[in-house]
């Protein structure tokens, strides 16, 4: 009985709670998953093992193909576009003082608003008859006719930049953050030897801020794999797949169309890939890179 | 003086880049604004700009037809439900990993684990989860869903409170202890009472997270009656494809909580979600 609340066991039980559920919402479904890409189990029925055919098959699925480079090049512009201009907003807000906490605040707004809320702005500013398009239309400009939402060789970038669009206040925060913590005498040093505002940025706030700029490029090749929400709601992976993602391919496969094995598979891969993100940067840590 | 002159003109150079990118926000946040309090008559002949006439019965009619009343309470159901789970549980558990085991073996497990858990992305887990809940009759029920947000913003709250308990004088927990007070006795007497910055950052960060979450909703709640406002809105928007006033005006009411709240505790959101990334 005395050992039942001994204080290593109590710290046990004030730890087992979050424990369990964490375990029973993720971790359990998590390896099941693992079980299931072997399968091709429907939800109801039998569940037949059938191996690594379910992996196989991906290599052949049109869609999935495609889903996987929507994702790449998702990736590619995210780690370009709204990095450089999260970089440039807070390398010019370090540069004021006044109104700093006014732009802090409406760049990083976007960011806590829902995906379903943004979307909606953009779908209404993207309507061909309603918003930017009509707008332009009256004053004889002929862009945004059609939505680029609709259109298939536009519909990715759309839907990318909306994500964008709300994504990239949040980098602003973090850039500055670290942007502050250079120290200021560097900056005086360069202005006495005469270095312009690109050679400054370049040479003495970039190398400052790597730890943080390195953090920032992980968690958004990591955030660009699950990418969801502003696909979903903006097109559906349409129009003709044009701006089908893996998440989104997931979800009809498993939700629509009950191929339970089939979708497993694709959530394990997207596992695999993530896993091997955050082993590719820790790696990058252990070899001394300071992130 | 040729310097000074330069300097400021470099002030106002950053002003207007930064004005430019401010208004790529501001501005279409307006048009949501505008269109939700503009007559749907004045649409077609009017896209962008101000309405000539307020109308603020657009709000009415959101909240009428839409069923908002409704819509509301749900949200907040999961919202406070969600609250009530996570933070005491997280709370518990930081408490153990801060106070009771600062060097234990416990703390590097467990932290490997959230972190491995923190890294798994959504669609690895949701079919499986979909069917064990189906299973324990937890589909189209507020409870499956609080549970499910419980444990997804676990992780991110037991880091952020435990890196803010650990700070804690132990001095107090032992002269409490000489007092007799029991483990229990120290979490709530005085470890939570002594966190409530922290537990005020994780509430707001995980609030949200839940009252804008859609993925996780979308899949688990399929009767009408109890969506939150996530999913309605996103069914009302294709209801009505052609009332995009409604359709605004509902947008607004549920950016609005979250805009107030901001402007309130807009320190304590920065913070708790960016430096919640950060360590995460």
């Amino acid at each position: 009985m005395k050992f039942l609340f001994s204080s290593k066991l109590i710290a046990w039980y004030f730890i087992m709670p979050v424990f369990a559920i964490h375990l029973l919402v993720v971790a359990l479904p998590s390896l099941s998953s693992l079980a299931l890409s072997l399968t091709d189990w429907n939800g109801f029925g039998k569940i037949n093992y059938i191996g690594f055919e379910n992996f196989t098959e991906l290599f052949d699925d049109r869609v999935f193909k495609k889903a996987v480079k929507h994702n790449l090049i998702w990736t590619a512009f995210f780690l370009t576009v709204p990095i450089a201009v999260a970089m440039l907003g807070a390398y010019l807000l370090t540069g004021i003082k006044r109104f700093q906490l006014f732009y802090r605040l409406v760049f990083f707004f976007p960011y806590i608003l829902a995906s379903i809320v943004n979307a909606l702005v953009w779908k209404y500013l993207f309507h061909p008859i309603h918003g930017l398009g009509a707008w332009m239309n009256e004053r004889g400009i002929d862009f945004l006719a059609s939505s680029p939402f609709t259109t298939k060789g536009t519909s990715l970038y759309a839907v990318a930049f909306v994500d964008a669009w709300h994504f990239w206040g949040f980098l602003v925060v973090i850039y500055i953050t670290g942007m502050y913590q250079v120290d200021n005498s560097l900056y005086e040093a360069a202005d006495i030897e005469g270095a312009t505002k690109w050679q400054k940025f370049r040479f003495i706030t970039l190398p400052m801020i790597r730890p943080i700029f390195i953090f920032s490029l992980m968690i958004i090749i990591i955030w660009s794999i699950p990418a969801f929400d502003y696909v979903y709601i903006l097109t559906q992976g349409g129009p003709a797949y044009s701006s089908e993602v893996i998440a989104n391919h997931l979800y009809s496969k498993a939700f629509d169309r009950f191929e339970v094995g089939y979708a497993s598979a694709i959530g394990v891969m997207m596992f695999v890939y993530v896993f091997f993100v955050v082993g590719f940067f820790g790696l990058l840590r252990k070899i001394g890179w300071e992130i | 003086m040729a310097v000074a002159k330069f300097k400021r003109n470099a002030g106002i150079v950053n002003h207007i880049i930064l004005m430019t990118l401010a208004l790529t926000i501001i501005l279409p946040l307006s048009v949501l604004f505008f269109n939700s309090i503009k007559p749907q008559s004045e649409f077609a002949a009017n896209p962008l700009g101000f309405p000539s006439k307020i109308r603020f019965m657009n709000y009415y009619d959101a909240w009428v037809i839409g069923g908002y009343a409704r819509i509301f309470l749900n949200s907040s159901i999961l919202v406070v439900g969600t609250l009530i789970i996570n933070l005491t549980l997280s709370g518990m558990a930081a408490f153990s990993l801060a106070v009771l085991n600062p060097r234990g073996r416990i703390t590097v497990v467990l932290g490997i684990y959230l972190l491995v858990g923190i890294s798994i992305p959504a669609q690895m887990f949701i079919i499986p989860l979909f069917i064990l809940w189906k299973n324990l009759h937890l589909t189209n029920t507020y409870l499956g869903l609080i549970i499910i947000y419980s444990a997804l913003n676990a992780p991110f709250a037991v880091f952020l409170i435990r890196s803010y308990m650990i700070q804690l004088p132990s001095e107090l927990f032992d002269a409490a202890k000489i007092d007799g007070a029991n483990t229990f006795q120290l979490f709530y007497k005085i470890a939570v009472p002594l966190s409530w910055p922290v537990f005020l950052t994780t509430g707001l960060v995980v609030g949200l997270a839940v009252w804008n979450e859609f993925l996780f909703a979308l899949t688990f709640i399929q009767t009408e009656a109890y969506k939150p406002i996530s999913t309605i809105l996103f069914a009302f928007q294709s209801r009505f494809e052609n009332d995009y006033s409604l359709v605004s005006a509902a947008s607004i009411m549920m950016a609005a909580p979250i805009a107030i709240l901001f402007m309130l505790f807009q320190r304590k959101f920065i913070a708790g979600l960016t430096g919640g990334g950060l360590k995460g």
